[in-house]
């Protein structure tokens, strides 16, 4: 029986097992951003220690970024005391940091991929949940906590149980309109938001092999919200041709090892999984989230489910969720009226998800009273959509176009809900106080039913809009 | 396996804090808003803010709040506790509230293995015993737990419970061991063997 791409980079980069049963593994590459890294080089400092591979650890800033005014110092002076630490940091442990004056600045699971950092076969780690975004390219890639970040500056490994491996298939051709955001959230519904504890989700199947590799990366972030700590799909020639000429990729020669080596990492034809799962996503719909986890979401022209249809252990998150929402169990999702668009994250802040986004907006108008931001994922991806033009649709149909940050994503900078809004989002959590107010309600959906709620002022069907 | 003694958790005892709810995510936890800051000594003020404060600053109702819970060292959580964002903030939060060692149905993988690189010990039940032990904490509030991690044993008011803890971190707890930087730094020339045979740290960039 053959092995799968998880187990293979696991025992590529086993350094040992360690005594308490866990093994030490070897960290191919490690980014950072402000919010969980300043504790981090504390500690490093505290104990006399040096970052071992400084050359392996790379830095942007994007959670606090004002996207409106990146004048510095920033209005906050919080938010410039987070910038002025990490510029100090990797000043001063020799990191190359992607900082706001560069080209590359963006989130950081945005700019990993963009330059070619990320690539088959790495173990990558990020004191950030949705450091699974980066299994999308065939990478092993989880997030870390502080403590965990210092021990990869101090010694480019980490100690770690290693999870099982869940095989997910995905079956069936996806209609017009529905998108890989549309998947993963079906994926979340079907397997709950704790089902991946304790897994790596390895996606396949036809519907994940058609998937671009923007469209993948939004398949693989959101593993976390399943309770997977990481999620990965086997690079194919689609990855290879992604990663080919970027700033970061092998070059020559190296190019051909590098394919050599991909090709053989990916999971073997017969190889062996702790569980496999299969759905079908030929009758997938755009899919919104109604509650407060990314579990509780409904297909577009569904109704909310009731609460006695739950299993008894999940009524309490139901019932909870009703009380925050506001909303009635079997009422439809559409029409759902809606405050505040958000069409931006690590989780469909790329280009492909803006041009998806202003097919819809091209000659129409936001509704009145919505407030609809655009929030490109990184500069590059602002700079190509300029290029493309997609800025001045966006503008012309009453967007607000703003510069690369996380933004209304989390609360952490100037974009925030306000009151009781319900925001119409592209990002990956629905968590209640999420996008900055403790009353605030966020509806989850793709970029392009985003756009189309945007210009309704309503959740709507985007199919009907292409 | 070498033992640190002054970091060895083998035993906790303290007052027990019941909170209900299944999926408690990072978010609620610690608001993102108080992850603008370079070190985490100021966090154990806003553990459960929006849940314990209303937008005016008014103490709302929550068992964080409540008086007859003061004091606290073990909390006592359902089902996927700590689930969403990696920030560490979370558990450093809790801990710097008081709370020493966490009992809940089951936890999310990133937010227990960050309460374990700071030694705070996460253990697991049914369903059934962590709701009685909740109800138990409700009904006579002050109740002194007994968290035996080297017997997996927890005892509540003379009932004694029989709890679940990862092998791995049993291990570390027990030896002290949990913070992990020097054990991985003193396998210095087996990473370097790593680095040497992993295929991408040769190649030369295009950039
Ligand atoms: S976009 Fe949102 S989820 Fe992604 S890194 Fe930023 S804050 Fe985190």
């Amino acid at each position: 029986m053959g092995e799968n791409l998880f187990n293979k980079v696991w025992e590529l980069h086993k350094v040992k097992t360690l005594p308490s049963g866990q093994d030490q593994l070897f960290i191919g590459l490690h980014l950072i951003h402000e919010v969980t890294s300043p504790q981090a080089f504390q500690m490093l400092r505290e104990r006399g220690l040096k970052v071992l591979y400084p050359e392996r650890t790379f830095a942007t800033v994007d959670h606090i970024v004002p996207t409106d005014d990146l004048g510095r110092p920033f209005k906050d002076p919080l938010a410039e005391e987070m910038i002025e630490e990490l510029e100090k940091n990797t000043a001063e442990f020799g990191i190359k940091f992607f900082n706001l004056d560069t080209e590359y600045q963006g989130i950081v699971h945005i700019i990993g991929p963009e330059l070619g950092l990320t690539q088959p076969g790495m173990t990558i780690v990020c004191g950030d949940s949705h450091t699974s975004t980066h299994g999308a390219l065939g990478a092993i890639a989880f997030g870390i906590g502080t403590s965990q970040i210092r021990d990869v500056l101090a010694t480019q490994t980490l100690s770690m149980s290693r999870p099982k491996v869940r095989r997910i298939n995905i079956t069936g051709k996806l209609q017009n309109g529905v998108y890989a955001k549309d998947i993963i959230l079906m994926i979340i519904n079907k397997l709950g938001v704790n089902g991946g504890i304790g897994y790596a989700y390895e996606y396949g199947g036809p519907v994940i092999e058609s998937l671009d590799i923007e469209g993948r990366l939004t398949v693989c972030n959101m593993s976390i919200e399943g309770g997977a700590r990481a999620g990965y799909i086997n690079p194919d020639e689609k990855t290879f041709d992604y990663i080919r000429g970027r700033m970061f990729a092998p070059r020559g020669d190296d190019f051909v090892k590098a394919l050599k080596f991909w090709r053989e990492i990916a999971s073997d034809g017969d190889a062996s999984y702790d569980d496999v799962v299969e759905m079908d996503a030929d009758n997938l719909e755009p899919m919104v989230t109604w509650g407060i986890n990314p579990g509780q979401s409904v297909p577009v022209s569904g109704k909310l489910p009731r609460i006695e249809d739950f299993p008894e252990e999940e009524r309490g998150t139901a019932e909870r969720a009703y009380r925050h929402m506001g909303f009635k169990e079997g009422e439809p999702i559409m029409g759902t009226k809606i405050d505040v668009a958000f069409i931006g994250s690590c989780t469909n802040g790329r280009l492909s998800d803006l041009r998806e986004a202003a097919k819809i907006a091209r000659g129409r108008r936001v509704a009145k009273g919505v407030k609809a931001l655009v929030v490109p994922g990184s500069k590059r991806v602002a700079r190509q959509a300029e290029e493309e033009g997609l800025d001045k649709i966006f503008r012309e149909a009453g967007f607000q176009w703003r510069n690369a940050g996380c933004s209304m994503c989390l609360a952490m900078n100037p974009d925030k809900l306000e009151g009781r809004q319900i925001s119409a989002s592209s990002s990956n959590r629905n968590f209640i106080g999420r996008q900055g107010s403790p009353t605030g309600r966020t509806l989850l959906m793709s970029p392009a039913m985003v756009a189309a709620a945007a210009i309704e002022g309503a959740v709507t069907d985007v199919r009907e809009m292409i | 396996m070498s033992v640190i003694e002054e970091n060895v958790r083998r035993v906790i005892e303290g007052r027990g804090l019941p909170l209900r709810g299944d999926d408690i995510d990072t978010d609620r936890i610690i608001p993102a808003r108080y992850l603008k800051c370079v070190t985490f000594d100021e966090l154990g003020k806003f553990a459960f803010y929006d849940e314990r404060f209303d937008e005016d600053g008014n103490a709302k109702e929550h068992p964080f709040n409540d008086r007859r819970f003061e004091g606290a060292e073990i909390l006592v959580v359902n089902r996927n506790f700590g689930c969403g964002s990696s920030r560490e903030h979370a558990p450093q939060s809790l801990m710097r509230a008081g709370i020493r060692a966490i009992v809940g149905e089951s936890f999310a993988e990133i937010f227990a293995g960050n309460c374990l690189q700071l030694g705070i010990p996460v253990v697991t039940m049914s369903h059934e015993k962590v709701s009685e032990l909740q109800g138990l904490l409700e009904e006579k509030p002050g109740t002194k737990l007994k968290l035996d991690i080297g017997e997996k044993k927890l005892e509540a008011d003379g009932k004694l419970f029989e709890v679940e803890v990862n092998d791995s971190a049993r291990k570390l707890l027990l030896s002290g061991t949990w913070d992990t930087t020097s054990l991985l730094l003193a396998n210095r020339r087996e990473i370097e063997e790593v680095a040497r045979r992993l295929p991408y740290l040769q190649w030369r960039q295009t950039a």
